[in-house]
């Protein structure tokens, strides 16, 4: 072995460089990638949003106006008929998805301040506050939380605030759980060790290289949530203990024209009446769900824009 | 002692321990009810003398620890203390025994609960390993898709479907579930149908995805390719390799699923007026009848702590390290 | 060995080709390699990380992982393609006249099932014997093996038995059915030197015994210098080159074969000798108020200079780094910077003192945030010790850069488009940038392929001449520490065994353990096992 070998140059080692991509070149890549449940999602989640926030633009009448007879039959001057005092079943729906989707937005919301505000403290102490944490939401969670909230709501009374109180904090558990988790899991990296070596504090630590590190799974969490949130507070208010009268609500309704129903062999659209606001409810989870669903996938396979 | 008597034991104690700290929650709830309980149920007209006699006999004029083992005393002799509707402010007392409006409620959720869960559970658990072992088959993806837009669909909505296609378009089976006592097992298995079958299609799915996440993990340990490596055959890999460290993730989704079910009930009953616990406490929630709230929020919780008890359990008796410790 | 009658010819790979579906589409891991294997004859096959050679070995069976496919060529046993045969028909040469051993087999036993009814199952099932006979059997492989109680240890659970031992009942598994060829794929990886030196005898021995055929897996050149009557090396899914053992070892003939074999001959200058810079005072230390893991350590590193700690897993050299850091403070004595005493936790210690001792660890992929860009790894400790920012701080990574020979087109790089030596490289520069006057190295280069390892070796010594750095290098590697250390430490269950100049401990007479572990240690020499096993 007289010949002298020039060792290889660490800069020509393989490595998989990608290319880097705007941030609307990033989005055109990852749609156009997207199969076609997830395409169809965020196009239903997109109309929704505009029927919310363009309700009162949309409605030929207003929320709990009554503009005619008792269960007017479909067409005519209602579209879709009227309920069982004479409001305008297309007008409630549109107001009705500002209210169901607005509150469980807003409790969805106010579930992951409190779940990964207290996740992210557990799983970095790891100390007492995490037992006690963690001991306690296991205690509230061998509740099932409908029958928490329906205990909750016996005492507090149904007013909005209370709703979407009750439903956050019963939530926020699964956020916790959640997130602890995933924290445990990045938190015992040797990146966030020499994070703490170098003398970073506390705060520097959980936003820098905690955070960013978790943020995949709670996102696909905060869908599946919303979803669960939505799909509570819907039983509720069909069980009469949600969202209260006059405000459009999509449970309240399938509840108030649910007499419709038997009506479906005379007049098909009178049987159909109930199912529209339901299916507002699934065609909203069902959407969400396809996009989280896509979401997952993506997210446990390859990071970042590939 | 065995390391799984050790166990095992270990996770009773918890699982009381539960138990207690989930009555304590349930009564401190009602402890924050504002406003004089007394009061807001007789009604403004209630007479000082009705109003007191009904607060010494609610205990309001004790301490909360008093009240709280007073409660907890009735509840283990079988005593849920006195219902709250019934009564008025003249002072007639018609109001009824918790127990007493309970007793037969429960036995019919049961019945639901208990026909559901005999067609849901095996139905969803092989519905769940065929989708597992021929992941990506176009099978595979129908199931999935099905099932997303299954779980998606809030219960009343199912109901109604069925209701609609199968009580009132084509009316082959009733659409009000109103079983009594003393009616004929047939006779009540049909006016239960709908119901059942409206949980059954809630809980599949849910048990189902489960069921094909829990397997396909499994399907991914080292030793089962191994043992295809050694040359067993697929049936052989699930039923000798698999299978038997599959117990304990197969009992968690069972249990997990059966206390969904649990909440389920609570929806279906109240579409199909199935006279069943959970449309009690539907009621008694709207006519804030706390006693008959609290207990079955209690009942509710303890099944829910009983089956994720069961389900630890199948997992500990069935772990080859508890069950052979070095 | 070298018989070359056609009836010989067990085993004939041609032009195999094996693809794996990733995002990217169907990918080429092995990419057209002939294979042959006679009757008797052990073939190594040795490459680094990502060679295909494990991918080759299962196919070798015509068995591919989920996910992949065997895109072309044949594999000719016993005049049956393998390539094209039916599952159901493949499974009638799987466990019965082919089998295989795995590197992890901890995780290949079925939990759930007693050793002995794992070992015969295929046996009893393809009815190579009968139930009785089997298990007769295979207690008498267990035996052959040297595994401990052999007549019961075949009753025990896989969770109830050492990871050694467990490797030695799945060659006895792999024996059972008397097939005719084993492939072996990376059996002793996992385990420590002093056991990997036990299971490599047993296989051997066995092997050689009965005559089977086999296919033996590694990455480590000595190892398959014990082990194989012919050598093929591997790359990027190519075949290198083949040729005898022994003349491969002697006379390899590619360039990337020679680069390989080079790894081993670096060596680090003689470097005078200097004060302490920090010592490890009679320290006692475990976790959380259980047992010990560390007792009455003391450890003196002086400076300029590289003090080598090896041992074994769970020797607590790992251990000893968390207690300097300050991570783990110690239960009882010190630890000492310039003779003065640090404060024993962590977050009491000032900013100077962290700065002055930093860390690098042994998996790069979990010390990088994968957020981070290149520059933010190594920009934030510029800016948290020496308050550099903007356009100063950029030019500083840059220099740091080009320091660890990388340059300026790494700066927007995320970890994960780095290559394994290029983050070991990064996660350097993020300790140099602090400027520290103490590196510990927790197994830096364990994770690396060889080639690169020597990269970073060079890398850390020129860093350590032109910076005058002290380093506590950790490793259970011992050519490692003959290449790198100027002073080295052996550790054993918490204690130190003994402490000095590399060629004082390098050279006989060694405590009882010192002596174990180094001649635990195979040579590339094809004798080397023969002659240990004559001397104990």
């Amino acid at each position: 072995m007289t010949e002298t070998l020039t060792p290889p140059s660490p800069k020509d080692e393989v490595a998989f460089v990608r290319r880097r991509l705007t941030r609307s070149e990033r989005i055109a890549k990852t749609l156009s990638g997207a199969p076609f449940t997830a395409k169809l999602g965020l196009l239903i989640i997109a109309f929704y949003l505009l029927a919310a926030l363009f309700a009162p633009l949309l409605s030929p009448f207003g929320e709990a106006e009554i503009v005619g007879p008792p269960y007017a039959p479909w067409g005519g001057e209602n579209l879709l008929g009227t309920d069982q005092i004479g409001r305008d079943i297309y007008s409630r729906l549109l107001y009705g998805a500002r209210n169901t989707i607005g509150i469980a937005l807003a409790a969805t919301l106010l579930a992951f301040v409190i779940g990964v505000g207290l996740g992210l403290v557990a799983a970095i102490d790891r100390g007492w506050i995490d037992q006690i944490l963690s001991r306690g939401i296991d205690v509230i969670m061998s509740i099932p939380s409908l029958i928490f909230a329906l205990m909750l709501l016996t005492i507090s009374g149904s007013s909005v605030w209370a709703l979407i109180i009750i439903i956050a904090v019963l939530d926020s558990t699964r956020v916790f759980r959640l997130t602890r988790a995933v924290a445990v899991g990045v938190a015992v990296m040797d990146y966030v060790e020499a994070a703490r070596l170098r003398g970073e504090g506390l705060g520097w630590t959980i936003r820098r290289e905690v955070l960013p590190n978790i943020m995949p799974p709670l996102v696909a969490e905060f869908g599946l949530r919303f979803c669960f949130v939505f799909l509570t507070i819907a039983a509720l208010s069909f069980l009469g203990v949600g969202i209260q009268p006059p405000n459009a609500d999509w449970g309240t309704m399938v509840r108030e024209t649910a007499n419709l129903l038997q009506f479906a062999r005379f007049d098909l659209t009178a049987g159909l009446t109930p199912m529209l606001p339901a299916a507002c409810i699934a065609l909203l989870t069902v959407a969400v769900n396809f996009v989280v669903d896509w979401f997952l996938n993506k997210t446990s396979g390859l990071r970042d824009d590939k | 002692m065995h390391p799984v008597l050790r166990t095992i034991t270990q996770r009773l104690l918890l699982g009381l321990l539960t138990l207690f700290l989930v009555s304590v929650v349930i009564f401190i709830g009602i402890q924050f009810l504002p406003g004089d309980f007394a009061q807001a149920i007789l009604g403004q007209a209630a007479t000082e003398e009705t109003v007191r006699a009904l607060r010494a006999e609610l205990g309001l004029d004790q301490t909360p620890l008093v009240r709280y083992f007073d409660w907890i005393g009735g509840l283990l002799q079988g005593d849920l203390g006195n219902s709250f509707t019934g009564r008025n402010a003249g002072g007639n007392d018609l109001s009824r025994p918790v127990v007493e409006l309970i007793g037969p409620r429960l036995a019919n959720t049961l019945f639901l609960a208990s026909v559901t869960a005999a067609i849901a559970v095996p139905l969803a658990l092989i519905l769940g390993i065929a989708a597992a072992l021929t992941r990506n088959s176009l099978f595979d993806r129908v199931v999935n898709t099905v099932t997303l837009i299954t779980i998606s669909f809030p219960e009343f909505f199912l109901a109604y479907i069925l209701i609609l296609l199968l009580g009132v378009i084509w009316p082959i089976f009733p659409t009000l579930a109103d079983v009594s006592i003393g009616m004929e097992f047939g006779e009540r298995l049909y006016r239960t149908t709908l119901p059942a079958l409206t949980l059954t299609l809630v809980i599949i799915a849910h048990m189902m995805r489960m069921t094909r996440a829990a397997i396909i993990n499994l399907m991914a340990s080292p030793y089962i390719e191994m043992a295809r490596l050694m040359g067993e055959n697929p049936l052989r890999v699930i039923v000798r390799h698999a299978l038997p460290n599959a117990w304990a993730p197969i009992a968690a989704v069972i249990a997990f699923n059966l206390a969904y079910l649990i909440v389920g009930v609570v929806v279906v009953e109240v579409v199909f007026v199935y006279p069943g616990i959970g449309q009690l406490m539907v009621d008694a929630v709207s006519a804030r009848d706390i006693p008959v709230v609290q207990a079955c929020a209690l009942i509710f919780a303890a099944t829910y702590v009983l089956f994720n008890l069961v389900a630890d359990i199948v997992g500990i008796v069935t772990n080859p390290r508890l069950l052979h410790p070095r | 060995m070298t018989n070359n009658a056609p009836s010989d010819l067990l085993l004939n790979m041609r032009n195999v080709e094996v693809e794996g579906f990733s995002d990217r589409g169907w990918q080429p891991i092995v990419k057209g390699v002939d294979l042959t294997l006679r009757r008797g004859e052990v073939l190594g096959l040795i490459g680094e990380s990502g060679a295909g050679k494990s991918t080759l070995g299962k196919a070798a069976m015509g068995y591919v992982q989920p996910g992949c496919r065997i895109s072309g060529g044949e594999i000719l046993f016993d005049g049956m393609d393998l390539a094209k045969l039916s599952d159901a028909e493949k499974r009638k040469i799987w466990g019965r006249r082919m089998t295989y051993v795995a590197q992890s087999a901890a995780a290949s036993f079925n939990p759930a099932h007693r050793l002995i009814e794992q070992t015969v199952r295929s046996t009893v099932r393809e009815s190579v014997m009968p139930g009785g006979e089997a298990r007769d059997d295979a207690r008498g492989l267990y035996k052959a093996l040297s595994l401990p109680d052999p007549d019961n240890i075949g009753d025990r659970f896989p969770h109830q038995v050492s990871g050694g031992q467990l490797q030695r009942v799945m060659t006895a598994m792999a024996m059972s059915p008397r097939p005719d060829v084993i492939i072996f794929d990376e059996p002793t990886t996992a385990l420590d030197v002093t056991t990997q030196v036990e299971v490599l005898s047993a296989i051997r021995k066995i092997v050689r015994e009965t005559g089977t055929a086999a296919i033996y897996i590694t990455h480590d050149l000595a190892v398959v210098a014990q082990m194989a009557d012919k050598i093929k090396v591997m790359r990027y899914g190519n075949e290198v080159e083949e040729a005898p053992a022994r003349e491969m070892l002697n006379a390899p003939k590619e360039a990337y074969t020679k680069t390989l074999w080079s790894v081993r001959s670096l060596r680090a200058p003689e470097k005078p000798s200097a004060e302490t810079l920090l010592s490890v005072e009679g320290v006692d230390a475990g976790y959380g108020g259980g047992t010990k893991v560390l007792h009455d350590v003391t450890i003196k590193l002086p400076r300029g200079r590289t003090v080598a700690v090896v041992g074994e897993s769970g020797s607590g050299k790992s251990t000893t780094a968390r207690v300097i850091t300050g991570l783990l403070p110690p239960s009882k004595g010190s630890v000492q910077f310039e003779g003065q005493a640090l404060p024993a936790r962590m977050d009491q210690r000032s900013r100077d003192q962290l700065r002055r001792i930093q860390m690098i660890y042994q998996m790069a992929d979990t010390a990088m945030n994968p957020r981070q860009t290149v520059g933010e790894i190594i920009g934030r400790p510029l800016e948290f010790y020496h308050g550099l920012r903007g356009r100063e701080q950029e030019t500083r990574v840059i220099e740091l850069l080009e320091d660890i020979e990388l340059d300026d087109t790494f700066y927007d790089r995320f970890p994960s488009e780095l290559s394994g030596g290029q983050k070991q490289r990064i996660c350097i520069a993020r300790a140099l940038a602090a400027d520290p006057e103490i590196v510990l190295c927790d197994e830096v280069t364990s994770a690396l392929d060889q080639i690169v390892q020597e990269g970073i070796l060079r890398l850390l010594m020129r860093l350590q001449e032109e910076r005058n750095i002290s380093y506590l290098f950790i490793t259970h590697d011992i050519a490692t520490v003959e290449a790198i250390a100027d002073e080295i430490v052996v550790m054993h269950q918490g204690k130190v065994v003994e402490q000095g100049d590399k060629q004082s401990i390098l050279t006989p007479p060694h405590p009882d353990y010192t002596q174990l572990l180094l001649s635990s240690v195979p040579d590339m020499d094809p004798d080397w096992l023969n002659r240990r096993l004559a001397e104990s």
